[in-house]
């Protein structure tokens, strides 16, 4: 194998002492890129550059964020427009966009500035979960200085673009990172997803033109304008899926962490990059590619592209852990790539278990707006349940299945094809545990963690 | 008494207007600034918001309802959650509440006997990477041995006073 080039961009500030502050961060090169945008290129070419870079949206669904900007209705003085950060990191498995935050959030307040001049912004929405205490002080401290050196204010650089940030604590609940149901949270009432179109690039935060991205896609800005488009897209090993990015590792790798690469590594590279497996006389057993939502890979299911034409030829015969991970490469395998954040679960874990987490997690987490969602995810978790406990027939498999079926598509935001989808895949692809579980009475053994318990220095119950 | 935010807070409430279009985008951040005064999200305090932003108590009540974050019941000064989400879970999640049941010596979703915990079960706080982990009032705990949370909890336990008997809340919160 090539060696795996771990390129720091977006992270070459976070292992300074300190590096969270103004002045370690400004010392370190922080805002010459706004500096230089903002004296020198007008918002077109800002545009045309993001564009270039051909930067997929880093929060889950990967729409080109260059192409998101370009929704934006023609400027109109009544309309002002907004810029909404969407920092509810709450997918399970998921932990990048607090890193950003917490080490070095200046970098995130950088790819604001230079989004507003870009989009024509004047304010700047970031909405943090509310349980994320450090993210939100030390954005709240940056924001501060950034004001106090005028870098905020009525002309940033000396030009004339008045700007500011705010921080907005969310009031925990997963639905608040889709984005229409966070601009119902940032305008105070319940967050229930708005049905779409208007798309908020026409009609966002109260009303007006909004652009909604993730943290970790406006903190790539900064370093996006630094190298150009083209540079930076070129950083990656795949084509319209540009430059670096975070990948995370949670679960049963000795070494979980966050750390950021060329868009591309495989699921394999990035268990490498962790140290490999926790316990070498446990091996991996399925992989949940980028959050809960995303449904899971097996090491020993094979790529089949015979045909020359199909997207993942170039892979024909190979385990699905050696494809690239990218949005695109990720579809055709019938995953998502999510938010690039990995749960890797060894033979130590039964996947009705594993579902049965999801689908509670899921039921607690939807809001109730659409009835095949608020009832789906409860019927879900309730059928889990059922064959975990070993009340349940093998025809309440199928029962999952279709309760999935009937969720998918029907409902206003993407939660319940979230539920419904990993659901699908646990179940075709661990037919035979499920199966066993509504056979003989249950899952013999329904600890997800028995094989860790002696790492906590205690023993089981 | 009608609830009143302190002169600071106070202050602080009337910086928070500024930041928006609307009155009612306050509504979060100061439920939020109401519960670290009050500790839970009373009647009064719900009273005091609607008043604030010219809402009717019903509105609020429903934004309070759909928030995991807003206590709805007294709680315990100290409030830890474990989350149980599956990076977690398979690294220990049950594990460590288990541990704090028998150490506090209550569920999850009731209080201690002494009065200083409520413990509850969190859904994903984006530690994936530093499972298990916990959240006690603002700090995340990560990478937790047994042995770490009995050190977090004996610190925090030793500087909260004892606690009058929170039989009320107790009985109350485990319908929560």
């Amino acid at each position: 194998m090539s060696t795996i080039d771990t390129t720091c961009l977006l992270t070459d500030r976070y292992a300074l002492a300190d590096s969270f502050t103004y002045a370690v961060a400004e010392k370190a090169g922080a805002y010459a890129t706004a500096r230089k945008v903002l004296t020198g290129m007008q918002p077109d070419a800002i545009k045309a550059e993001v564009k270039a870079a051909n930067i997929r949206g880093r929060g889950g669904a990967g729409f080109p964020a260059g192409v998101k900007w370009g929704f934006l209705p023609p400027p109109d003085p009544n309309k002002p427009v907004y810029l909404v950060i969407n920092a509810d990191e709450g997918e399970p498995g998921t932990f990048k966009d607090r890193t950003i935050m917490e080490k070095d959030p200046h970098r995130l307040l950088e790819g604001c500035i230079i989004a507003m001049r870009a989009i024509g912004a004047h304010t700047t929405y970031i909405y943090v979960r509310g349980e994320l205490v450090t993210s939100i002080k030390r954005l709240e401290q940056g924001i501060r200085d950034l004001r106090a050196k005028g870098v905020l204010g009525k002309r940033p650089f000396g030009i004339d673009h008045a700007m500011d940030i705010h921080v907005h604590p969310g009031g925990g609940a997963y639905i608040c990172g889709e984005e229409t149901s966070l601009l119902n949270s940032l305008e105070g009432y319940r967050g229930e997803p708005r049905l779409k179109p208007p798309f908020p690039a026409v009609s966002g935060a109260f009303g007006m033109p909004t652009i909604v991205n993730n943290v970790e896609t406006i903190a790539s800005v900064p370093d996006i304008l630094k190298l150009g488009g083209a540079a930076w897209s070129a950083l990656s090993r795949l084509p319209n899926d540009g430059g670096t990015r975070l990948y995370g590792v949670s679960g049963h790798v000795k070494n979980p962490h966050v750390f950021e690469g060329p868009v591309g590594l495989t699921l394999r590279e990035m268990i490498d990059l962790c140290g490999g497996m926790l316990d070498a006389s446990r091996p991996l057993k399925g992989v949940i590619p980028g959050g809960s939502s995303t449904p899971v890979l097996r090491p020993d299911d094979l790529v089949h592209a015979p045909d020359a034409a199909h997207p993942l030829h170039a892979w024909h015969g190979k385990s699905h852990l050696d494809v690239p991970m990218g949005v695109d490469t990720m579809r055709n395998l019938g995953t998502m790539l999510g938010t690039c954040c990995a749960i890797v679960m060894d033979s130590s874990v039964n996947m009705v278990e594993a579902a049965r987490n999801l689908m509670r997690f899921y039921h607690h987490e939807s809001c109730g707006q659409c009835t095949p969602c608020r009832e789906g995810t409860g019927w879900l978790a309730e059928i889990c349940d059922r064959i975990a406990d070993g009340h349940a027939t093998e025809a309440d498999v199928e029962l999952l299945v279709d309760v999935s079926n009937n969720m998918m598509g029907n409902t206003i935001c993407a939660l319940a094809d979230g539920t419904a989808m990993p659901m699908l895949a646990f179940v075709r692809k661990f037919r035979g545990e499920f199966l066993a579980a509504a056979r003989e009475g249950g899952v013999k053994n329904g600890r997800l963690d028995q094989a860790v318990v002696p790492l906590l220095g205690g023993r089981a119950a | 008494m009608p609830f009143q935010l302190t002169p600071e807070r106070d202050k602080h409430a009337d910086e928070l207007f500024t930041r928006y279009p609307t009155k009612r985008a306050v509504c979060i951040p100061l439920l939020h600034l109401c519960q670290e005064q009050n500790g839970w999200v009373s009647d009064d305090v719900i009273e005091y918001v609607a008043t604030r932003l010219g809402l009717s108590t019903a509105q609020v009540k429903g934004v309070v309802t759909f928030y995991t974050m807003f206590h709805q019941r007294p709680v315990a000064p100290n409030v830890v959650w474990v989350c149980r989400t599956l990076s977690c879970e398979i690294r220990g999640g049950k594990t460590i509440q288990e541990h704090l049941e028998k150490r506090l010596g209550c569920h999850a979703g009731e209080t201690s006997a002494d009065g200083k915990f409520s413990l509850r079960k969190a859904e994903c706080l984006a530690g994936c990477g530093q499972a298990p982990m916990l959240q006690l009032n603002d700090e995340l705990y990560e990478n937790l041995t047994l042995a770490e949370v009995d050190r977090i909890i004996d610190a925090v336990a030793a500087k909260t006073p004892t606690q009058a008997a929170p039989a009320a809340s107790h009985a109350a919160a485990a319908k929560e």
